[in-house]
């Protein structure tokens, strides 16, 4: 048997906004790794049609939408085909949800490893948010087929734009769901809130409709929402709509790194109480 | 010599209010009320007033405890419910903060209680083992290296790659404390009192927590055994209401503990806060030792019946509950185990009990106990599905044997029980 010196640990109340303990955090980091895992690997046990539903959902969501707002209600979408124009906002749309809803109830449902045993638990949020980039990586291989089709091409520098589009994507899921789901510890009505939420935040993210429709005095107020500036990118990145990278893009990136350290901050105080109240 | 925990002043204080400002749902005027009042609520919680109004409710588990443990040192922790022990055992192992003091711990801390914990049923078992370790904070290389020992030691080799969810619940725990079993940790923490599983799940934990010892590692133990207690452990510590009150060598610290606060008088009465908020909707109210007059006693005679009292109100309907006692000896050896619907049709009568205020009780009959010291332990439990409340030493009592067989003879006899047998004396030659 291999002989180590012990690691000593201290262990006091920690006080005010103190440590982020981001060192535990890199301790952990295979436990971040195999959390994803397992949640990709169980997500779709069971089921028929498996990874399919990955692409499933946001192709139904995708021909739903083309009726409505294409066929129906004939929205402009700056001359890009609807269905390829509104699945390039759904992937990211999709992330985001995804993240929310399972991010935000992941410390309740694994209630028995917070009350049982210490690991930072940050990792149940964050491995929630990170295990939504698989499903994110298979609907986006539709999306290429879908340009193709089209005959829509991107410019290079979507090969380092749309990484950071998606990077602004994930930086508003975490966000959000640290806020939400150290609220849920101790108030379940997050659950309840959740449907709503997102339905309402759907409505004031431009996936269906084109954000070219909100009047210029309104731009900055509506950018307020980061996931206006996500989806705003995507579409810029991949299909070469809108303006490109402008002062409403800084104020949802500004929003969006806000939400996430308030979010790290609220997380980490309430931490300690969470083996407790949960 | 070094130290291996090093506690200092630790204090932790609960916030008991939360049980009690919870809604019941009985009737449609509280969901009623109830709704009418969240936009106030709602408003309290976004401006902190719910949390300040809490303060006045708090209860210290744990009140300035301070102790060093040596390194292969293994502790025996004793104390009765409520006592802190485990709340003890949880700051240790970080899952929960204390609110003042300090731990300063030298090595890993492992639990024997963490079996299975991040298990998944979807999973294979080779996975699990993966996963489960992980959790644990062993690395993958570590987990490596052991993945042939693990899978041995479970004996489930054939299934390891077989979906746990099929396992047998035998099988799953003995992969689940396999992994847990060579983690190998600096500090080992037993937690007997909210130990999992069957007598010889419980006896395979004892087992590890001998190895664990012999290799001249840490060993924190809690048990409501004394008898395990004695046998694994040379030093304790006693807590009480989140005191520590007496270290020593574990013949003493046992003896004081069985001593101090154990007599009262034929009667234990639980107040709220010593009852552990996911006992609901079971609630004890009070153990009693009665004689053949109904007067409450700690002292009876082994050739008199007397009746053992369960008070207690169930705030919600239960089926399938069995309100019982443990008879045991104080050196932790059982003599017997008995509930209030052992008996097949009383089990029917009462299969669903509304909510409401119960006595039951029972007579232990007239030449039954040896001379001696003997405690009775409270269970209530709905079998396979939950137990709601436990305490192993709810009451103790003394037996004299005055008149009882072969009392003629001053001297012990063996053995808990002193029944009076009907001996016939034949003479054949």
């Amino acid at each position: 048997m291999e002989i180590h010196e012990p690691t000593i640990i201290y262990i006091k109340p920690t006080t005010g906004l103190a440590a982020l303990n981001l060192r535990d955090l890199w301790i952990y980091r295979e436990l971040v790794f195999f959390m994803v895992w397992r949640d990709v690997k169980v997500r779709y046990k069971q089921t028929l049609l498996g990874m399919a539903w990955a692409v499933i959902q946001p192709v139904m969501t995708m021909l739903v939408f083309t009726f409505l707002f294409d066929k129906v209600a004939k929205l402009p979408t700056e001359g890009i085909p609807y269905p390829v124009f509104s699945f390039t906002a759904l992937l990211p749309w999709g992330l985001f949800v995804t993240a929310l809803n399972q991010g935000s109830r992941s410390l309740v449902a694994h209630n028995n490893m917070v009350t049982k045993i210490y690991f930072p638990r940050l990792i149940l949020p964050m491995s929630s948010v990170f295990a939504g980039l698989v499903d994110f990586a298979i609907a986006f291989v539709i999306l290429i087929g879908l340009m193709l089709y089209y005959h829509v091409t991107p410019a290079w520098n979507v090969l380092w734009t749309l990484p950071l589009f998606l990077l602004l994507a994930v930086i508003t899921a975490l966000g959000v769901a640290l806020w939400l789901s150290a609220i849920n510890v101790q108030y379940r009505d997050v659950n309840h809130a959740l449907p709503f939420l997102t339905q309402f935040w759907l409505f004031l993210t431009p996936v269906a409709y084109s954000a070219s429709i909100i009047s210029e005095k309104w731009r900055i107020v509506y950018s307020l929402n980061p996931m206006a500036g996500v989806v705003n990118g995507f579409r810029w990145a991949l299909l070469g709509s809108g303006n490109g990278p402008d002062l409403s893009l800084w104020v949802s990136v500004t929003i969006a790194v806000l939400i996430l350290i308030s979010g790290l901050f609220y997380f980490r105080s309430m931490e300690k109480t969470f083996a407790d109240t949960i | 010599m070094s130290i291996a925990i090093s506690v200092n002043n630790l204090s932790k204080r609960y916030r008991i209010g939360a049980a009690e400002t919870k809604f019941r749902y009985n009737m449609l005027r509280d969901v009623l009320v109830d709704t009418v009042y969240a936009p106030v609520r709602l408003a309290k919680a976004l401006t902190g007033r719910a949390e300040r109004k809490g303060e006045q409710n708090f209860v210290w588990a744990l009140k300035d405890v301070s102790f060093d443990v040596e390194e292969g040192q293994v502790l025996g922790i004793v104390g009765r419910n409520g006592a802190g022990k485990s709340t003890l055992l949880k700051i240790l192992s970080r899952v929960t903060e204390p609110t003042r003091g300090t731990v300063t711990v030298r090595g890993r801390v492992g639990s024997l209680l963490e079996v299975g914990t991040g298990f998944h049923p979807e999973l294979t078992g080779r996975e699990n083992i993966y996963m489960n370790g992980a959790i644990l904070g062993m690395k993958r290389a570590e987990i490596d290296s052991k993945f042939d020992e693990i899978v041995a030691f479970s004996e489930v080799e054939q299934f390891i790659d077989t979906p746990v969810k099929r396992y047998s619940s035998g099988m799953y725990l003995r992969l689940a404390f396999a992994v847990a079993a060579h983690l190998e940790p600096e500090i080992l923490v037993v937690d007997e009192v909210l130990a999992v599983g069957d007598a010889e799940f419980q006896k395979k934990c004892l087992g590890k927590m001998g190895d664990v010892a012999q290799q001249g590692r840490t060993v924190l133990f809690v048990s409501h055994n004394m008898s395990a207690i004695l046998r694994l452990t040379q030093e304790a510590i006693v807590l009480n209401k989140g005191q520590l009150i007496m270290r020593g060598p574990t013949q003493q610290a046992v003896d004081f503990y069985l001593s101090s606060g154990q007599a009262q008088a034929g009667e234990r009465i639980w107040e709220a806060e010593e009852v552990p908020p996911n006992a609901a909707p079971f609630r004890p109210i009070a153990m009693r030792l009665k004689d053949q007059k109904g007067r409450v006693v700690d002292t009876v005679r082994s050739i008199e019946p007397v009746t053992v009292e369960m008070e207690y109100r169930l705030e919600a309907p239960l089926s399938g509950l069995r309100v019982g006692f443990y008879l045991s000896t104080m050196r932790g050896e059982y003599v017997m185990t008995s509930f209030d619907t052992d008996d097949a049709s009383q089990y029917e009568k009462h299969g669903t009990r509304n909510a409401g205020h119960y006595i039951s009780r029972c007579t232990l009959p007239a030449d039954l106990l040896n001379e001696g010291r003997y405690s009775l332990g409270v269970n209530a439990s709905s079998f396979g599905v939950r137990r709601y409340f436990q305490d192993e030493q709810a009451l103790a009592f003394n037996v004299d044997i005055s008149g009882a067989p072969g009392t003629q003879w001053a001297e012990p006899r063996q053995g808990p029980i002193r029944p009076r047998l009907d001996w016939k004396i034949e003479k054949v030659e």
